[in-house]
């Protein structure tokens, strides 16, 4: 059966133009002070490794994984420990965070040297030890990634550029900006854990990192041009439409022989390789309608967002909302005071106005929350569903499949709040029937 | 207290298309049609939908006033419904009747229900209904074309002769309109133009009426009823494009449409061959608005990655 009969799948039409796409990256200076977290990505926290008063250098180990699924954190800047403290995290939980003021000498620590690389063991301990974490924002740790369980299964590297959010133009400098690292970083996943095919899915309104990475190509490795409809970079959205594989549910990529490795941390993988330097700094796009100066920036991790934004030229207008990442899935940040983590791609400041969402009507029943869905989920009977406290259907909708990209709120002419209200079902499932 | 920043869950954008805006397009996709029942019945055409009209935004904002709800009229649907109630009338219509029929679609099938997306049926469609059963004389008391003078030279410079072979509902006459019936369905020109612009600016998809109209043609032929005169005559067109398609009482999938229409079409064949009243597309619809909430639950799209799983099971 043909497949719009089975799943339409339209996916939003978010915007897509990019204004800072042309802007190539700066550095920002040292910040007054960086604060760490320890829990910049999926799975345990880090544990502390160093205390009040100790001194540090550029690429130090001030927390180690605290587990199988969990990350390194090093400093990015050579200082002294100011003090150990708890902050509240976006999603309202505390976290332990450490706070370095930097000496401004930036002074390398010793230990940090290109890894000896021969074999998967060593390619695999060098991601562990570089702190690499999903760069697209999910914060999965790379190492754990790069050792799926059936190894002998993986025929595919995908290589994530679609970045389908609006505003964010990350992935697109890293494109022509690293390419000979993303290229060093895709050879060495694909030679160290014999992956035979590379595909590097870029969305069409990227023109010129298509081009270049068509140039550079070799051996193995296909540039692949997809249309431009949120959400393309979604994991599962990716790999279907690159190989036309469905990954099943629940399952992993690796369950069809996939590995999809976002295009910002493949580039990591390469200058890590080169250099030995832990992932100490990010490439980040500064937007928004009240960003002063919008710019793509290279900065240390834990840079307080208060001192980017000052970098940018500060606000023009009075700030509503202040993001990490994009406009569809980005979280929201309550204080300036809050750090650059490693995941963040984007920070994105919106005014006021901007940032007060429609008030919802009612449900028109006008479907386009189901065709839009990339999954095939129908949105607005979940909602329902959820409203009524009715887990079954919820079990019989897959409303746990759903993985919040936000694309059926976007699009519903109601402007109700349906993905919002899909995670608190996914909650309600998980506690069986509870709010 | 001022510089507190908001924080509310993604996403944080969203699509410039709203409820009202979708119900104005439906209206402007509409206004062709108003414009060829003005030009072909007269200007009670006009007066009658006006008062249509009037009739559905009142009962709406008075019912709601009188329950202490929110004024909805800002949505236009009540808009929709009064033109699309106005366009089953005929145009000797005594002009209280429309105030009885609004009453019935927007007061007893829309609001009583919980207003927009709550009502099981097309009040324009029950509205019609009910006015066909209680004022039957009335509502098939099919007016003829007045014939006003622009259209008399548009008719005398079709070939005439030739078009008279095939009676008086030539394919001419049905496709411009100029003949017997209601307001809103005579004239197949105008009702295609708006559903072109509806299916153009992605209001409805062409699923349903492609469905619905084909399995028309597809059982005339069967009955030896020429489709082209099923196609056009009748209220089929208008129901096809504007009242099958309506978001509330219609599946929300491409197979529950695919369903939907094809039954519909079925539906009024069925009582066109072997029925004895002029009603195969209303009756038909509102028989499928009533089964909507069944397809919708028996043609959900396929999840990704959820349907290998299952196949996957069934072969271990």
């Amino acid at each position: 059966m043909s497949k719009f009969l089975k799943r339409s799948a339209q996916g939003g039409n978010v915007p897509h133009e990019k204004r800072t796409s042309n802007l190539e990256t700066v550095a920002m200076p040292l910040p007054s002070k960086i604060v760490l977290s320890m829990s910049q990505h999926i799975g345990a926290p880090a544990a502390l490794a160093v205390a009040k008063g100790d001194q540090v250098y550029v690429g130090t180990v001030v927390g180690k994984a605290g587990g199988f699924v969990s990350s390194d954190i090093h400093s990015g800047v050579s200082g002294t420990v100011d003090s150990i403290i708890t902050i509240t995290a976006p999603n309202g939980a505390p976290q332990t965070a450490v706070v370095i003021i930097p000496d401004g000498e930036q002074k390398v620590d010793p230990a940090v040297a290109p890894p000896q690389v021969n074999d998967l063991k060593s390619f695999q301990d060098a991601v562990r030890a570089s702190g690499l974490v999903g760069l697209g924002g999910a914060g999965f740790p790379a190492a754990v990634k790069l050792a799926p369980k059936n190894l002998d299964e993986i025929d595919t590297l995908i290589i994530n550029g679609a970045e389908c959010e609006p505003y964010i133009t990350s992935d697109n400098r890293c494109f022509l900006e690293d390419s000979q690292f993303i290229l060093d970083g895709i050879q060495a996943v694909m030679k160290y854990l014999e992956i035979p095919k590379c595909i590097i899915g870029i969305e069409g309104n990227k023109p010129e990192a298509i081009a270049k990475m068509k140039e550079m190509a070799t051996q193995g490795i296909e540039v692949k041009e997809l249309p431009c409809r949120y959400p393309q970079g979604a994991e599962k959205v990716l790999i279907e439409n690159c190989t036309g594989r469905e990954v099943p549910f629940p399952g992993l990529p690796s369950d069809v022989g996939v590995i999809v490795m976002n295009v910002t941390s493949v580039a990591f993988v390469g200058k890590y390789l080169k250099t030995g330097m832990p992932l100490v700094t990010k490439r980040l796009t500064v937007d928004g309608d009240i960003i002063k100066e919008p710019k793509n920036v290279e900065v240390v991790i834990g840079t307080p967002v208060q001192e980017l934004m000052d970098f940018c030229g500060g606000f023009t207008d009075e700030p509503g909302k202040v993001l990490y990442g994009g406009p569809m899935m980005g979280t929201c940040i309550a204080d300036l005071s809050q750090p650059i983590l490693k995941n963040n791609n984007a920070v994105l400041a919106f005014s006021r106005k901007m940032a007060q969402l429609p008030k919802p009507s009612n449900c028109i029943h006008c479907g386009r929350c189901t065709n839009a869905c990339p999954l095939g989920l129908s949105a607005k009977e979940i909602v329902q569903a959820y409203n009524v406290g009715n887990v079954d259907l919820l079990i019989e909708l897959n409303a746990d499949l759903c993985m919040s990209c936000g694309t059926c709120s976007f699009v519903c002419p109601a402007k109700r709040h349906l993905a919002p209200s899909i995670a608190l079902a996914k909650i309600m499932m998980k506690n069986g029937g509870k709010k | 207290m001022a510089n507190k920043l908001i924080v509310t869950a993604a996403p944080h954008i969203t699509s410039a298309d709203t409820t009202a805006k979708i119900m104005q397009r439906v209206c402007l996709a509409l206004a062709p049609t108003l414009v060829a029942s003005v030009l072909i019945f007269g200007m009670n055409a006009l007066i009658l939908t006006a008062i249509t009209v009037a009739a559905c935004v009142f009962f709406e904002w008075g019912y709601c006033k009188l329950m202490g709800r929110e004024n909805p009229t800002g949505d236009f649907s009540a808009v929709v419904t009064g033109l699309l109630l106005a366009f089953n009338l005929p145009a000797s219509m005594p002009w209280w009747m429309p105030v009885v029929g609004a009453f019935i679609a927007i007061v007893i099938i829309k609001q009583l229900f919980g207003g927009l997306g709550y009502n099981f049926a097309n009040p324009a469609i029950v509205g019609r209904i009910a006015l066909a059963l209680g004022f039957t004389g009335k509502m098939t008391s099919y007016v003829f074309p007045q014939a006003p003078e622009g259209l008399d030279v548009l008719a005398s410079a079709t070939p005439l002769a030739a078009a008279g072979e095939l009676g008086s509902n030539s394919y001419v006459t049905l496709l411009l309109g100029t003949h017997g019936g209601v307001l809103g369905e005579t004239c197949a020109i105008t009702i295609l133009v708006g559903g072109l612009y509806l299916i153009a600016t992605k209001v409805i998809s062409p699923m349903i009426p492609v469905a619905y109209l084909g399995s028309v043609a597809v059982l005339s032929l069967c009955f030896g009823m020429d489709p082209v005169v099923q196609l056009l005559s009748g209220g089929l067109l208008l129901g096809a494009f504007f009242m099958a398609t309506d978001y509330v009482t219609s599946p929300t999938t491409d197979k529950g449409k695919l369903v939907f229409g094809v039954c519909l079409g079925l539906i009024t064949m069925l009582i066109r061959r072997f029925g004895s009243m002029a009603e195969g597309v209303s009756f038909s619809i509102l028989l499928m608005n009533l089964l909507v909430p069944y397809i919708d639950m028996l043609t959900r799209q396929d999840k990704l990655g959820i349907a290998k799983v299952k196949k996957g099971g069934e072969a271990k």
